[in-house]
């Protein structure tokens, strides 16, 4: 089956990112395929790499890094929730003037219409959140 | 997707149920929710909104906001016809459980029972909840 994901809400403050992955890793872990997993809300912050939990924790975003290294994932944050947020890549930082970027290794910044695409490619939007 | 509906130029057609349970303020869940509505009405799928919870106060008339410095954003209820956004529904005991009827809200609505309101879940290929 083909799932698209949908993360709204940030790591650690809420356990849905947790769930996200978990739900992703193991779709992936039994030849499903992830269509794309997007971003929502405060769910942007799943894709800053200056994220530093204590060293007996998880790292949830070089978690989804690293799967999505390891499976070619797309990982897309909204640009209007990240822009809200101070998400930034190098494009996004060079538009607006920031002197920083901070997108993680396997993120990538777009719009909301590439959340529509994956309601509408995907079998089933699995949507974590409240 | 037994029945799959197609566009004029042969793109899938999906019903996408937006569900809005979150009061107005003091989250940003209904201001974004509305910003995915908006930018999805440009790939004219088949959309319908269901407002239950606390989420029956977006709707609300009168919102005055100035106190809390941030911008109303109810008047964009009212341009979602010109999205063709139309399908409009609240839960009735939602309703009902905060005093309120048709007539203290922005635009009309068609008002489901419980029964109605798993119908209508049931008819979609994708919910999207905020």
């Amino acid at each position: 089956m083909k799932f698209g994901i949908l993360v709204n809400e940030g790591p650690y403050t809420h356990q849905a990112s947790d769930s996200a992955f978990q739900f992703t890793k193991a779709a992936l872990e039994k030849g499903h395929e992830i269509f794309r997993v997007f971003f929502y809300h405060s769910g942007v912050n799943n894709g800053t790499r200056l994220t530093t939990p204590p060293q007996d924790d998880r790292n949830i975003v070089n978690n989804w890094s690293e799967l999505a290294a390891a499976h070619n994932l797309d990982l897309v944050v909204c640009v209007a929730a990240a822009q809200r947020r101070g998400i930034v890549d190098p494009d996004e930082a060079k538009r607006n003037s920031k002197d920083a970027d901070n997108i993680a290794p396997g993120f990538r910044i777009s719009g909301l219409g590439q959340l529509i695409e994956a309601g509408i490619q995907s079998d089933r939007l699995v949507v974590f959140g409240d | 997707m037994t029945d799959e509906m197609y566009d004029e130029e042969g793109g899938p057609v999906k019903k996408f149920l937006y569900l809005n349970r979150k009061a107005p303020y003091g989250t940003i869940y209904a201001l974004e929710s509305l910003e995915v509505v908006l930018i999805g009405a440009a790939f004219e799928q088949d959309v319908s909104l269901l407002f239950m919870d606390d989420g029956i106060f977006q709707l609300k008339k009168g919102q005055d906001t100035k106190g809390i410095g941030m911008k109303n954003f109810s008047p964009t209820y009212r341009a979602l016809e010109m999205y063709d956004v139309e399908k409009l529904y609240v839960d009735k005991k939602s309703m009902d459980e905060r005093g309120l009827s048709a007539d203290d809200l922005v635009v009309p609505v068609e008002i489901l029972d419980a029964a109605q309101v798993a119908d209508l879940m049931e008819d979609q290929d994708v919910i999207l909840s905020f």
